[in-house]
């Protein structure tokens, strides 16, 4: 597999570490027309799946009331941008409970700060 | 019909263009080494044959075939292959370098094997109903009339053998060539499994 993975090598590109449950701002690369503008994504990373190249995430959020999950590769070249908005605590790999939660219980605790001395 | 001998190395993902995923097969192209050159004259036919995978041991591999390998003066090779090109003689190395960027090609392989499979899956069969009483599940149903012929016909599609059977598919594109690793890519699925020989040839 080691031809396999030096090939992937040179499709990633370098992002920020995120993990699961994690709360992040995409900048997605939209084109209309001719044109090129930045959409933000904003919502919490509920999954990981796969390794090298081939690594998505999925992103939720509430959007008008109705639940919204997109599906990027991590290393996406139409992702201008990750922001790492809040670090979240979670004690599984897939958050997809969220999607049976609603309001307050469909939150995600943020993760306690180290104190910087 | 400019061809090559391979091993496919596995597929993975790439990225084209502006952010368009496209599935590709990595497959390690040669080099292959020309053996014998055919010709028109001698055997009535214009081809070059191909030596792929040095032989692990010389003993393995029979007197008349070593006969052909001294005679060019080059190693022994494991998997030899025909193709009907012409301009190259004996000792000469083709690689990588003659696929381009774009070239569509047809790779032949040894399909993986499946065993001795049902109508269903191995000529796609509808099959009946899975449930409510019905006995017929995955049979192949009548496979021919009493009177007349009284007998099955030659050919009747039916269970049996499945896979490592040759199988070409036509029509794909090659993605990436890198010549320092000999390494091509193409876009979709190639037939065999992984680390096993192909032939790629160009259309």
């Amino acid at each position: 597999m080691n031809m396999i993975q030096a090939i992937e090598e040179g499709y990633k590109k370098e992002i920020p570490a995120f993990n699961i449950g994690d709360t992040v701002r995409l900048f997605v690369k939209v084109t209309e027309g001719d044109k090129e503008r930045l959409q933000p994504f904003e919502g919490v990373v509920i999954s990981r799946k796969g390794s090298g190249a081939r690594e998505t995430f999925a992103v939720r959020k509430i959007s008008f009331g109705v639940g919204v999950e997109r599906i990027f590769p991590v290393h996406c070249p139409s992702i201008e941008k990750i922001e790492v908005l809040k670090k979240g605590d979670v004690r599984r790999a897939k958050l997809y409970y969220l999607r049976d939660k609603k309001g307050k219980h469909a939150k995600v605790k943020e993760k306690a700060r180290e104190v910087t001395q | 019909m400019t061809g090559i001998l391979g091993k496919k190395l596995g597929m993975t993902q790439i990225v084209v263009g502006s952010g368009k995923l496209i599935p590709v097969t990595v497959i390690e192209a040669g080099p292959c080494c020309v053996v014998q050159v055919k010709t028109p004259e001698k055997d009535g036919y214009e081809a070059v044959k191909v030596g792929f995978i040095e032989a692990r041991k010389e003993k393995n591999i029979t007197k008349p075939l070593k006969g052909i390998f001294k005679k060019a003066g080059i190693p022994v090779f494991r998997i030899l292959k025909e193709f009907r090109m012409s301009g190259l003689k004996a000792g000469d190395v083709i690689n990588a370098g003659i696929f381009n960027k774009g070239d569509i090609v047809a790779v032949s392989g040894t399909s993986k094997g499946k065993g001795f499979q049902g109508v269903m899956k191995r000529h796609r069969f509808k099959g009946g109903p899975g449930s409510h009483g019905s006995m017929f599940n995955r049979a192949p149903g009548s496979i021919g009339a009493s009177s007349f012929p009284s007998r099955v016909w030659r050919g009747l599609r039916m269970a049996g053998h499945m896979g490592s059977a040759r199988v070409t598919v036509r029509n794909l594109e090659v993605v990436d060539v890198r010549p320092e690793q000999n390494i091509i890519l193409i876009k979709g699925a190639v037939p065999g499994a992984l680390n096993s020989v192909v032939e790629v040839c160009k259309e």
